[in-house]
């Protein structure tokens, strides 16, 4: 048996490896943007790919998002694979029209013939002192679109994993990358990374019997931290990573809501419309005789996402969480 | 007082490094519309061509007029005719290779149909039975756009992934002279003029978005004008001339496959009837303007051509028309039969792998099936 060398990586160097090896893998794959070839991205995260693999695997596009990803729809058409960078969340909106109108549908448009094999790259959330139109957690609109898979890792091996599996998934995958998670450091093997579940499959990060809470994204690590501080109250949190909001695992939230009996959810994205809204509807639907309580959301306010020198009070944060928490003791006691 | 006012402290010098990227003089278009019908070019034009023109031409008419009776009994859902502009849409599909793409717009079944797509599988967007009926890769060509212009990066990035595989392949992308607002027109054109993309944009300006007029849509001198700014070239073509439609396509066509990158064509045309049958053209035009373009009509300027020169005879003209006759009978009699849809096909084909809520849904369906199978009378017993 060999000895893995785990050693301190981050979500950056884990999705720059996923392309890398996707790209040398299989030739179909290439990866197009602005600025995602000479520069490496704004993020790095495409690093070294226009170098190792070339101009015409790794390219540097125009600035227009909605021609960056037409151009990988006539691509995909022809056989190859486009993994497809936005550079910040709110940049993918003049992109929007391709996405939803070509993009989701075209599986369907031709009844299976004309499959599209696109991840489109979003780095999303806030927390990153972003100015305005930099920091937007958009997943409603594409959890609301039929034919799209949205996905975003919250570890450094998921960051892996889920992009490979994104990338050799034969639809389109909205793959959500949380900025501020970017540059977290979690050991992982570099030399041999693992493969992860297919998309799809939520994960139990933490076990607990007081409550759930139910997250994804830049959201999970503030969960644990609330998992962690909550213990000093005697609850005993359970923390489920969705990991992929579209196709949305009901058996996994469902089976830890229904051990539980009480859930929150938390997430950066607003409230009203937002995800938190589907998922308590979906949990209040399938757990209904198993919960002690409501379910509650901790959410962004509903408002535009504000200037950075206030994002921290707009953002859900430990204190948000465990207060929530206590509400759900507090409606069970009542 | 400005700097501008104070005389020495103002030094006017050139930006660094400033320079033409190009010269605009051979992008530009002509001055006028390129005609080859009529003129001392026809002589040059292959006999042959002008034939096959000449029958999809017809065919394309009676197509379009059975499509529009169709709209009339039920059968179609909606028709947006393409009378007058039948040219273009043959021209189109004749210019292309059989390797080649074509990208079209709602309006353009003819051109459809004339690459080799069943009449009636052409129409099931239409008819409202599927999407897109017809298999993609069959005849290489996209579905049916109906959002305006978002076909065009398709075309640019599948001809660019073409070029990378080592194929010649050129794609024909076909729009309106409304789409040419949209900003997917200018996002397309600046990508494929940027990679030297082998594509061929076809506009068929046939003066109206609905309702709007060309004057109200563009302020360019021409919509072929637009291709310098792109650094492409741009053609301007009488879009009811057929012989010079193809003409001027296939040049286009042969330029991009030598790796010449891409061409802007903008073809004049006129659409005879309203936008689609669901329109009234008479709000927002004269008659005088559309007997003026049936003067000028595409089947009629063709026929007068092969007639005058002795290309075709009324032996042939009638096996044309027959031909066109035959073509409709059989598109009305297939029509006229109900599709056999199955609800169950729903959800084949929103994901490579159903998830399991789309299977719940499935199973909520065919349990409403199978409840409307047994009858209404079932139901009632069921409910007592």
């Amino acid at each position: 048996m060999t000895t893995v060398a785990v050693k301190p990586a981050t979500m950056a160097q884990a999705l720059t490896r996923a392309m890398r090896d996707a790209m040398a893998a299989d030739p179909t794959v290439h990866v197009l943007g602005e600025d995602v070839g000479t520069l490496g991205g704004v993020f790095r995260v495409t690093d070294g790919l226009a170098k190792e693999f070339g101009e015409d695997r790794c390219t540097d596009t125009p600035l227009a998002e909605a021609g960056i990803l037409g151009a990988a729809v006539g691509m995909a058409m022809y056989g190859l694979r486009p993994v497809v960078e936005m550079q910040f969340d709110a940049f993918a909106y003049p992109a929007f029209e391709q996405l939803v109108s070509h993009v989701s549908r075209m599986r369907n448009r031709t009844r299976g013939r004309m499959p599209l094999p696109i991840t489109v790259r979003i780095p999303y959330g806030g927390g990153i002192g972003g100015v305005e139109h930099h920091s937007d957690s958009s997943e409603a609109y594409y959890m609301a679109t039929p034919g799209l898979h949205v996905v975003t890792p919250a570890t450094v091996a998921d960051a892996y994993g889920l992009l490979r599996r994104a990338i050799a998934s034969d639809d389109p995958v909205v793959f959500l990358e949380p900025k501020r998670l970017y540059w977290s450091k979690d050991t992982w093997n570099p030399e041999e990374p693992a493969e992860v579940e297919p998309i799809g499959r939520a994960v139990v990060r933490r076990t607990g019997r007081s409550a759930t809470l139910i997250t994804y994204g830049p959201s999970v690590p503030v969960c644990m931290e609330a998992a962690e501080a909550a213990r000093a109250e005697g609850w005993d949190l359970e923390v489920v990573d969705l990991r992929s909001l579209v196709p949305f695992d009901d058996a996994t939230v469902c089976a830890s809501v229904r051990r539980t009996g009480r859930a929150v959810v938390v997430h950066e994205s607003t409230g009203f419309g937002g995800p938190g809204g589907e998922i308590a509807a979906r949990v209040t639907e399938r757990c209904f005789h198993h919960l002690e309580a409501p379910v509650l959301r901790v959410a962004g306010f509903d408002l535009p996402y504000p200037p950075p020198m206030l994002e921290r009070h707009h953002l859900p944060g430990v204190d948000r969480v465990l207060d929530a928490v206590a509400r759900l003791q507090w409606e069970a006691e009542g | 007082m400005t700097v501008l006012e104070q005389r020495g402290a103002y030094r006017p010098s050139p930006p660094p490094a400033w320079q033409p990227r190009m010269d605009p003089a051979p992008l530009l278009p002509d001055a006028e519309p390129y005609r080859v019908l009529g003129t001392e070019a026809a002589a040059q034009a292959d006999p042959g061509l002008l034939r096959r023109l000449h029958a999809q031409l017809v065919r394309g008419r009676r197509y379009n007029t059975q499509a529009t009776a169709l709209t009339k009994q039920g059968r179609l859902a909606v028709y947006p005719s393409s009378t007058g502009q039948e040219a273009c849409e043959v021209a189109a599909a004749l210019a292309l290779e059989e390797r080649d793409w074509l990208f079209p717009s709602y309006r353009d079944t003819l051109a459809v149909v004339a690459r080799g797509v069943d009449p009636v599988e052409a129409l099931t967007l239409l008819r409202g039975d599927w999407h897109t009926g017809y298999d993609p890769y069959a005849h290489r060509v996209a579905p049916l756009s109906t959002p305006l212009a978002t076909q065009l990066p398709h075309a640019v990035g599948l001809a660019h992934a073409a070029r990378l595989k080592g194929d010649d392949v050129v794609a024909l992308a076909m729009v309106g002279d409304g789409g040419t607002s949209e900003g997917d027109f200018h996002e397309a054109l600046n990508f494929a003029a940027v990679w030297q993309a082998p594509v061929v944009f076809l506009v068929q300006n046939n003066g109206f978005a609905i309702s709007v007029p060309l004057a109200k849509q563009t302020a360019a001198p021409s919509l072929a004008h637009k291709a310098v700014g792109y650094g492409m070239p741009g053609r301007l073509v009488d879009g009811n001339d057929a012989a010079a439609v193809h003409e001027v396509l296939t040049d286009a066509v042969r330029h991009a496959r030598a790796g010449g990158g891409p061409t802007l064509i903008e073809a004049v045309t006129y659409r005879i009837e309203a936008h689609t049958n669901a329109d009234d053209a008479t709000r927002y035009r004269g008659d005088a303007e559309v007997e003026a373009w049936r003067a000028h009509d595409p089947v009629r300027l063709l026929e007068t051509e092969l007639t005058e020169r002795g290309l075709i005879d009324a032996a042939g003209l009638e096996a044309v028309r027959e031909d066109a006759e035959a073509m409709a009978a059989d598109l009305r009699e297939r029509m006229n039969q109900d599709p056999g849809l199955d609800p169950m096909d729903l959800f084949d084909h929103v994901y490579a792998e159903t998830t399991s809520q789309l299977r719940e849904q499935r199973d909520l369906l065919r349990a409403e099936l199978a409840a409307e199978q047994d009858g209404p009378d079932q139901q009632e017993g069921d409910r007592r």
